[in-house]
């Protein structure tokens, strides 16, 4: 437990109620919270406690959730976490495509969400100095970064994650649910749907020809797996 | 006259007037054909007509067709059949007036002409005998050249009275063709084959003139023939001899005429049936295009396209119709659409409060948590308090999710992400899920049948939820024995059924444990975490696949839930691979002692033996429930998680009692635990069954 980084939290929601009851919690575990109720102040909020993980209410008055989701993930590739009333297919699928790493839906459990947010902040903590090669792509894990032809590719640290399980083992055909496990930190099998989105996202700013992918290839009825290097 | 005058008119002219006629009759006959045996096919009669009949009908269905259902086809064509008959008549009619007009006149002039011609013979037969009753000195021989001479004299003589209005013809009286009373005639008439033979019979012998209708043939070949009147008599020659004069009366000018006539009537009765027709047709269309108008907007909005109107022109009958209908149109719509808001309304309430009561939940949720993690330090009243919050919020967001399901299922936005799946994975998932909760009261779950991929394509998400509530139903109605889940897959559909040993289910109750809220005994305390949802949510994930679930159940023999789906989407489910009805069934069972052959699929029709379930109850005293944590389900799991559950007390005497109902020992064991003992009498009406779709 010590080993996890107590890290910033920013909680954008407009629930006073929740919002302080998410306060107790996050300070519980050892967090350091932040408060912004509306949605127009959400970014200003952001820029000034550069928090380490965003809280996002997908409901919120003035700017929506879903528009200042795109706007942190504009100039940021903090992790940002949905909070959502809605589990249907389209609205998470929205959310998750605006940038949002990961989501909770209502009503969670404190352990749920902490769960979740401690998964997205473990990565920053395991910077072994390792070289990955993935279709013509150079992945340095420590520096964190992606090159094609010594061009760096920005990538969201979930983005980076997801290409560096695959690119780890490129003889496996992950699963669905092995990489919700493996990138999401998922101990059961959850929403799928999350993977698919994000390996959209991360073939939209990865591949040549996102139509046709060859950094990650689809293997039908299967999951997914690292193209040939 | 005689009266044959009518009757036998110039050939060519009779025949030339029966040929519409014909026509007619063919045409008259075709419609009763069509209106009578061959549309409606009552052919009676023999098998040979009968085969004719059909035969014909054959190529004729399309023509049928359109004639069943084309009313304007069919008030035209009987419009020109009528017309048709109407124009023949009148046809008839004005020709047989205009016919004996003509040859009254005709008739008239020529027995004139004819009566002058006779007496004129007679006259010079009588002075000729003068004569030669003078010059008595006169042989035969030249008296009979005289007669010769007489009667060729007298034939030119009275023929050039009218050049090409009459010939005249003289033949000998009876067979007496001596003396040189041959045949003669004027203007190159042939004699012998212009005269009908029964004409001469006639006035052979009678001093009366006779007159018939004939042919004129000439000698001359190229000139054919032509009708004629004839009118002849038996008159006498200078000698007292009888001869027979006869006066052809050309009719080839009445022919002409009555053929103008007749030609002059077809060509007007031909427009007539033609215009009536046409007007028939455009009357018709009056009428029928706003007929087929109506119909096709009435077949369009029954189709959901309720917008569509009529267009209403005039104020006539039709236009009536159109507003009447239109205004139909328009109420229904109204109603429609009242209803359509009502219901969008309510499943949007539906939504809304579940979703507005998420945000106020997630902080009682969290509350209740941060209490619950801190009981410990609570007095035990405040504790247990802190327990039973923190259970019950699980029990109410469960229904809460299962709420919401159920009211995007209502709302028609459950969505299918279907994608091949091994069912096996998501079999052996859900049951490492349920084993905690298995383990709790102690059964075991085996699976059946997972030694091949059961490939579907499938909602895993679906999929999973529906056999998790299946599992977790099973086993928590299984009192204790082992809970059965088999796989299967044939054809074109693949079947996971789960299988217990526990209370069962009454008759009537396999279609009714999909219904929202259903209890099996409302007696019975709900102490288990179940939202009474769960199952119809399982109901219309399987519906959303295509595919089916179904419950079997008898009264104290356990039950069966069977879930089939196509292997691919969108393709029709014809069967499943596994029986509804279980083989170790206690009917099956009960057929297998009997040595009889165990019908898998059958559906037992005997009467339910209530004593069954009655007898077995008191097997299963109700023991105190121990106040241990509810069971749920999965709290992180997708909703629908809800088990549909009559709780049953599961304490640790009554389980070490029960016996696992194991298929093999099935009988035996089974045996001791069912008193009454089975046979195919004892079976219960299973329940059944619940269509997918």
């Amino acid at each position: 437990m010590m080993s996890f980084m107590k890290g910033r939290v920013l909680v954008v929601d407009d629930d006073t109620a929740l919002a302080e009851m998410l306060g107790i919690v996050l300070r519980g575990e050892g967090f350091e919270p932040s408060f912004v109720a509306d949605g127009d102040k959400a970014l200003a909020a952001f820029r000034e406690t550069k928090p380490d993980l965003v809280l996002l209410d997908l409901m919120l008055p003035g700017r929506d959730g879903i528009e200042v989701c795109r706007l942190i993930r504009a100039e940021s590739g903090v992790p940002i976490v949905m909070l959502t009333a809605k589990s249907d297919t389209v609205d998470v699928v929205v959310g998750l495509e605006s940038g949002a790493d990961d989501y909770v839906v209502k009503p969670f459990k404190p352990k749920e969400l902490v769960a979740r947010i401690r998964a997205r902040l473990r990565r920053s903590e395991e910077p072994a100095p390792e070289q990955l090669a993935i279709g013509d792509l150079v992945i340095d894990v420590a520096g964190h970064s992606v090159k094609r032809d010594g061009q760096s590719i920005a990538l969201t640290p979930l983005e980076f994650d997801l290409l560096v399980a695959l690119a780890r083992k490129p003889w496996q055909v992950f699963t669905r649910e092995v990489l919700l496990e493996q990138v999401w930190g998922y101990r059961h099998a959850a929403d799928t749907r999350l993977v698919n989105v994000h390996v959209q996202r991360l073939r939209s700013k990865v591949e040549k020809d996102p139509e046709k992918p060859e950094i990650v290839v689809t293997v039908r009825g299967v999951g997914y797996k690292a193209g040939p290097s | 006259m005689s009266g044959d005058s009518a009757a036998s008119t110039p050939g060519g002219t009779g025949a030339r007037a029966e040929r519409p006629v014909g026509r007619t009759s063919a045409g008259s006959r075709w419609g009763r054909l069509l209106d009578g045996g061959l549309l409606h096919g009552g052919v009676q009669g023999s098998p040979v007509l009968r085969l004719f009949l059909r035969w014909v009908r054959r190529p004729l269905l399309p023509v049928m067709r359109l004639w069943r259902r084309n009313i304007q086809l069919r008030v035209v064509v009987t419009t020109l059949l009528m017309s048709l008959g109407v124009v023949l008549l009148l046809g008839f009619v004005v020709i047989g007036q205009v016919r004996n007009g003509l040859l009254d006149a005709k008739v008239k002039a020529s027995q004139s002409q004819a009566t002058g011609g006779f007496a004129a013979a007679k006259q010079g037969a009588d002075e000729e005998a003068t004569v030669t009753a003078d010059a008595a000195s006169t042989t035969d021989g030249r008296s009979s050249q005289n007669v010769i001479q007489w009667m060729s004299d007298l034939v030119s003589s009275l023929s050039s009275g009218g050049q090409g209005a009459f010939d005249v013809v003289t033949l000998p009286a009876g067979d007496n063709s001596g003396g040189g009373r041959g045949p003669r005639a004027s203007g190159g008439v042939d004699p012998t084959a212009s005269i009908p033979e029964e004409l001469r019979a006639r006035i052979n012998g009678s001093m009366v003139a006779a007159q018939s209708y004939a042919r004129i043939v000439y000698k001359d070949s190229d000139k054919g023939s032509q009708p004629a009147l004839v009118i002849g008599k038996q008159v006498n020659d200078p000698n007292g001899d009888p001869y027979q004069l006869y006066y052809l009366f050309p009719l080839s000018q009445e022919e002409k005429s009555l053929s103008l006539v007749k030609g002059t009537l077809a060509t007007a009765g031909l427009f007539v049936v033609v215009l009536l027709g046409a007007i028939a047709w455009l009357v018709v269309r009056q009428v029928v295009t706003p007929v087929r108008m109506a119909a096709g907007v009435a077949e369009r909005l029954s189709a959901g396209r309720l917008q569509e109107r009529m267009k209403v022109t005039g104020e006539d009958d039709i236009a009536r119709l159109g507003e009447a209908f239109n205004k139909m149109a328009q109420n229904l719509q109204l109603k429609i659409q009242q209803l359509e808001d009502l219901s969008r309304m309510q499943r949007r309430f539906v939504s809304d409060v579940s979703h507005e009561l998420r945000t106020p939940l997630t902080t009682v949720r969290m509350a209740a948590d941060v209490i619950h993690e801190a009981r410990e330090d609570f007095d035990p009243v405040t504790a247990r308090s802190a327990e039973l919050l923190a259970d019950q919020l699980d029990r109410f967001e469960s229904l809460l999710a299962d709420l919401l399901e159920i009211s995007r299922f209502d709302a028609g936005a459950a969505a299918l992400e279907a994608e091949p799946i091994d069912l096996r994975e998501v079999v052996h998932r859900v049951v490492s899920g349920a084993e905690p909760l298995a383990e709790r009261k102690g059964t075991r779950i085996r699976v059946v049948g997972d030694q091949q991929p059961i490939v579907a394509e499938a909602d895993a998400r679906r999929v999973e939820r529906v056999l998790r509530n299946l599992v977790v139903n099973a086993v928590e109605h299984g009192e204790g024995r082992d809970v059965v889940v088999k796989l299967a897959a044939a054809g074109g559909a693949v079947a996971v059924a789960v299988r217990d040993y526990g209370v069962g289910l009454k008759p009537g109750e396999a279609t009714r444990v999909f219904s929202r809220f259903w209890r099996a005994d409302p007696a019975r305390a709900r102490t288990t975490g179940g939202t009474g949802l769960g199952l119809s949510i399982a109901l219309e994930d399987a519906r959303l696949h295509g595919g089916w679930l179904q419950a079997w159940g008898e009264p104290g023999g356990g039950s069966q839930f069977r879930l089939t789906l196509p292997r691919t989407a969108d393709e029709p489910l014809r069967g499943s691979p596994i029986p509804l009805e279980p083989k170790d069934s206690r009917r099956n069972r009960g057929l297998d002692d009997a040595g009889l052959p165990s019908g898998g699929e059958k559906r037992a029709t005997v009467p339910v033996q209530a004593t069954g379930d009655r007898m077995a109850s008191p097997r299963d005293p109700i023991a105190s429930r121990p106040a241990e944590a509810t069971p749920t389900a999965d709290p992180t799991a997708l909703p629908g998680n809800g088990a549909r559950v009559v709780p049953r007390p599961a304490s640790g005497a009554r389980r070490q009692e029960a016996v696992p109902a194991v298929e093999t020992a099935g009988n035996d064991s089974e045996g001791s635990a069912d008193p009454e003992g089975v046979g195919p009498r004892d079976v219960t009406q299973q329940g059944e069954v619940f269509r997918g779709r």
